[in-house]
């Protein structure tokens, strides 16, 4: 009777019988792969936004394939895409230098396909960022006579920050999200996991709430740090947002 | 979501290119050699599947045009009271609706698909009222549940949207309604609400394009999309990448579809000025 399955709390549990741990555990590799793929993407994107801004014609054309594929094409094909077609390739290289194939773990292909996609998307937040940050503040740094690097360090990035946090929290929130479609290529983060401990047990409803729920509280959480994030950011602005 | 991100995020009408623009000395070169690299794939790959695979794969993009569209409409259609419950609605409407976006956003897509096709799936049969009503054979195909699973979703962030987009219609337009005498009712069909979807019709194409995104989800639970098509090639010819760069394509030529359409759509709709 659907009742039973409902209350059976002690399929929670941690240790053996429950599945609790084993959920947990989903967790966490769900989540070290969204902090390294939205850093990497956080890395990517700031490339690219300046390439975009300051590169010659053929870099900004390039960019502008990769942030339109990325953008147009669904992330659970490009997910399958990058996870076949970058371990493959990677293989082939590797075997004209005359190394022999490695065997690439399913962190670290997770991380590299969720932050090509976030490399994407946070091109194009930053870009919109630092073209917000008015002109005046960049030559006068110029006539400073700053080289450019320290005009990036000292000037655009910090002076973006408060336009790019929205864009990039929202990223963040995204990134955790897409973890679950590593389910589909067999990664067993949270969703994957939940499904096992469901399909095993049959209590479908109690897995899948609670993997809801664990979702939900990263959600929850990140939202005050954001919130904090952004009020720092934003210090010493006039309040006219 | 802000429309900066859904911008981010989805392919939207400002990044077509325009035609002046189009034709440079580096463009040219470029697309020469992008045009080396289709003829390589062309002639290198194996095609050999495609006339086989043809007629289901016509089939299956329709599965996904009728998925997308249908569930943007229904969607669209629940965000709207979502929307408005949160700016003008008593409490007891305004929470559930405002819990309501919290949680479907605050969850991935899958597992709401998986919650409602193996939670709900399972939990429908042990009911004997349910398995003699006249939704029973419905109940028991997987695409009611791809349906309801990508109309919650794109109501619950598209409630976000509209919300902004009531609270945003400038407060003289609904006072001068007021001073014609409208009812609420006229107010709300005359002004506000064409007001707040015009408002949100950027954000809402964005939005668009990411459902188009979505739709592949369903072919996890069985739902014979073109991306369940292209994994039965895979499956049954052995190739890892041919299958995937023609899906690619598929999506990326109905993601320009959708986009230009749009872009046609909004220049067709009258606006003063800015």
């Amino acid at each position: 009777m659907a009742a039973d399955s409902l209350v059976n709390w002690g399929l929670l549990s941690l240790s053996a019988p429950g599945w609790g741990g084993v959920l947990l555990q989903g967790f966490f590799n769900s989540i070290q792969i969204a902090v390294g793929g939205f850093t990497l993407g956080l890395a990517l994107g700031v490339g690219g936004a300046f390439g975009k801004l300051y590169g010659g014609p053929v870099l900004r054309d390039l960019l502008e394939c990769y942030t339109t594929v990325v953008r147009a094409v669904p992330e659970l094909v490009l997910i399958l895409l990058l996870y076949y077609a970058g371990t493959d390739l990677l293989n082939q290289v590797l075997a004209l230098v005359a190394i022999g194939p490695v065997d690439i773990s399913g962190l670290m292909a997770g991380i590299f396909v969720i932050g090509v996609v976030q490399g994407a998307y946070s091109t194009e937040v930053l870009r919109g960022a630092i073209k917000a940050v008015p002109a005046g503040q960049i030559e006068a740094a110029r006539a400073y006579g700053m080289s450019p690097t320290m005009v990036l360090r000292r000037i655009t990035l910090p002076a973006m920050l408060p336009y790019a946090i929205p864009g990039l929290s929202n990223l963040w929130l995204i990134a955790t999200k897409d973890t679950a479609l590593l389910a589909v290529v067999g990664f067993s983060e949270l969703t994957l996991v939940t499904r096992q401990a469901a399909g095993t047990t049959k209590a479908y409803l109690l897995f899948f709430l609670a993997a809801g729920a664990l979702y939900l509280a990263l959600t929850l959480v990140s939202n005050v740090f954001i919130g904090m994030l952004e009020r720092h950011a934003r210090r010493g602005l006039a309040v006219n947002r | 979501m802000t429309d900066e991100t859904t911008h981010a995020v989805a392919f939207t009408p400002e990044d077509l290119p325009t035609a002046k623009s189009f034709f440079k000395p580096h463009r040219i070169v470029m697309m020469l050699v992008f045009a080396a690299f289709v003829v390589a794939v062309a002639v290198f790959m194996r095609w050999d599947w495609l006339p086989r695979y043809l007629p289901r794969l016509g089939w299956g993009i329709l599965v996904s045009l009728a998925m997308l569209f249908s569930t943007a409409i229904l969607g669209f259609l629940l965000a709207v009271p979502i929307g408005l419950v949160q700016v003008t609605g008593p409490w007891f409407l305004k929470l559930p609706a405002k819990i309501f976006c919290t949680v479907i956003r605050g969850t991935p897509l899958l597992l709401q698909l998986w919650l409602l096709y193996y939670g709900l799936g399972s939990l429908f049969p042990q009911f004997p009222a349910i398995r003699q009503s006249f939704l029973w054979p419905y109940l028991r195909e997987a695409w009611p549940y791809g349906v309801a699973a990508l109309t919650i979703s794109f109501a619950a962030y598209e409630g976000e949207v509209m919300r902004g987009a009531f609270a945003g219609v400038p407060n003289g337009e609904l006072e001068a309604a007021k001073a014609y005498g409208m009812g609420r009712w006229t107010m709300f069909r005359r002004i506000w609400l064409p007001r707040a979807i015009h408002r949100a019709l950027p954000t809402l194409n964005g939005e668009t394009v990411l459902q188009l995104k979505s739709t592949p989800l369903v072919a996890t639970v069985t739902v014979v999309d073109v991306y369940a098509v292209i994994s039965k090639v895979r499956q049954e010819t052995f190739l890892t990448y041919e299958p995937l760069l023609l899906l690619a394509l598929i999506y990326m030529c109905l993601t320009g579809i959708l986009v230009v359409a749009f872009r046609t759509f909004e220049n067709r709709i009258p606006t003063r000025g800015a």
